[in-house]
């Protein structure tokens, strides 16, 4: 028994030993937006499959953290999907590697299809109470928004336009709950990222613009935002040879596969 | 000795590290305007956490309005009115409950008692009610086994007296017995508290987070706990440590809590 436990244990010693042996070249963390950290992975283990030379651990957080950990050095690359750098950004070098919509989500119960972005900034900010101020039927309006410090909450309210979040909003954190919480209520109206739309809730035309690939690549689509990676100037070494294979066809290619639009 | 001392050092190294981030904050930002603003807004460097800590006790009080009673029935039940057998099964069955995680009360939360509670009330279904009968369910088993150990404790010599004495059953339950093991059935439901107000998933899911003072149990409510961990992963500077002062908040409320109930334990034993 006890030899047993000895074998298992040394298989993991030499797993992990072996581990650390591909280290033997260069090595690059990438950091932040967890909307991005699964592109991120994917492109990650293809570069290595071509770089074998190099290591690249992705690791999620947040955009805030992306940014972070981008100036502190924890990461040579910070993820961040936000509208506008915040201004502790500025001294890093921004390169937009793809880009993602938002979409206004409602109950498919719901008769509306379409919403300006002027009665939008009056749903959020908690102007507009009923949905028949909108053309809809006489029922509350019940607003879902994601949690302060957000990325998508932080683009939202950006491109909406200085939208100060009504009081009785209610706050899912993450996209997949705010899809829940829409799919499960008659009167909810929320947004969350377009690859993560599905058929449990009915997407909101804005401005009379569907939400669709076409629509965001052609630039009708208004809620779009950009999703930036970050370094400390200059780039230079194997973190530019990760972001150039971001941005070329391969790379963008897998990320217009996996459902983000690419960069231009 | 060095084990057991291991658990009482990361305790002391959790509290150090809380309160020495948590601590300079709430000085910097005065004590007034962190414990009795209403206004959570970080990114203006707003940090009020009055109606959080509202909501935070609201939650609880309304989850032993719901546990409290369906605990202590049912621990006297098993004590009193059925047999020992039955009870060997029925007891571990319920201890059970404890074993189920969070994250699952709170999907039935979601996809059974918000619906339900939406049609049949109103309201944005996601709510304080929703929040704290959830939790109600969750305390049980803290509630149920502290208090039927209570109630074992209680020497026969008090059931038989009374019985002699001419008491029906129900009589020498709620006049004798529960009188006996008050002080325990009360340490049973603060301890049951503590559960409560420490419970971050299945709140977070369920409460609709929603930064206000309620005005009725369907309005939806953010609790301490569902703060901290909604906002954790994105917060930076001030914002962090405003997120570790919360702790030092909860920290120092469920310490009140333990210590209440640690006192209610020993008055107990003083007694008899």
């Amino acid at each position: 028994m006890l030899s047993r436990i000895g074998l298992v244990l040394g298989a993991c010693l030499s797993l992990i030993v072996c581990g650390c042996g591909r280290q033997a070249g260069t090595s690059l963390t990438v950091a932040g937006s967890t909307a991005f950290q699964p592109f991120a992975e994917k492109l990650a283990e293809q570069f290595m499959a071509k770089h074998p030379d190099v290591n690249i651990t992705v690791q999620g957080g947040g955009s805030a953290l992306g940014i972070q950990s981008a100036r502190s050095g924890v990461a040579q690359i910070g993820m961040a999907d936000l509208v506008e750098l915040p201004p502790e950004a500025r001294e890093l070098l921004g390169v937009t590697v793809a880009r993602d919509g938002i979409t206004i989500i409602v109950n498919p119960a719901n008769t509306l299809t379409d919403l300006s972005l002027e009665q939008i900034r009056g749903i959020f900010q908690g102007a507009i109470k009923n949905w028949k101020e909108v053309g809809g039927a006489d029922h509350p309006v019940r607003v879902v928004s994601r949690e302060a410090g957000s990325g998508t909450r932080s683009s939202f309210e950006t491109i909406i336009g200085g939208i100060t979040l009504a009081k009785a909003a209610i706050i899912q954190d993450s996209n997949g709950t705010i899809r829940e919480t829409v799919a499960n209520d008659r009167d909810a109206v929320g947004y969350l990222s377009h690859g993560l739309l599905n058929a449990k809730v009915k997407a909101m035309r804005t401005d009379g613009v569907e939400c669709t690939e076409k629509e965001i690549v052609s630039g009708r689509y208004k809620l779009v935002r950009p999703v930036f990676l970050l370094v400390q100037p200059p780039l230079a070494g194997a973190a530019k040879d990760f972001v150039d294979y971001i941005l070329s066809d391969e790379g963008q290619e897998t990320i217009q596969r996996n459902g983000l639009l690419p960069a231009k | 000795m060095a084990l057991a001392f291991t658990a009482l050092a990361s305790l002391l190294l959790i509290a150090i590290f809380i309160f020495k981030e948590g601590i300079p904050f709430i000085a910097r930002v005065g004590f007034k305007d962190f414990l009795l603003s209403s206004d959570w807004r970080p990114q203006a460097g707003h940090f009020g956490i009055y109606p959080m800590i509202v909501a935070s006790l609201l939650v609880t009080f309304g989850a032993m309005l719901v546990g409290a009673p369906l605990g202590i029935a049912c621990a006297v039940f098993l004590n009193e009115f059925v047999s020992k057998p039955v009870t060997q099964i029925i007891k571990p069955t319920i201890e059970l409950l404890a074993g189920i995680p969070s994250v699952v009360y709170g999907f039935i939360g979601v996809v059974v008692v918000a619906p339900l509670i939406r049609s049949q009330f109103g309201g944005p279904g996601l709510s304080m009610l929703c929040a704290a009968l959830i939790l109600g369910v969750m305390v049980l088993p803290t509630i149920i086994s502290i208090s039927t150990d209570v109630l074992a404790s209680v020497p026969n010599a008090y059931r038989e007296g009374a019985l002699a004495l001419g008491a029906t059953r129900w009589q020498s339950v709620h006049m004798v017995i529960l009188k006996a093991g008050r002080s325990g059935i009360v340490a049973a439901v603060i301890l049951g508290m503590g559960r409560a107000i420490g419970e971050t998933m299945a709140v977070i899911m369920v409460a609709g987070n929603t930064v206000q003072l309620p005005h009725s149990p369907l309005d939806s409510v953010c609790t301490l706990t569902a703060k901290i961990a909604m906002e954790m992963g994105s917060a930076t500077g001030a914002h962090r440590q405003a997120l570790f002062a919360i702790g030092v908040v909860l920290f120092l409320m469920i310490m009140m809590f333990n210590a209440l109930a640690m006192t209610a334990i020993k008055k107990g034993f003083a007694r008899k």
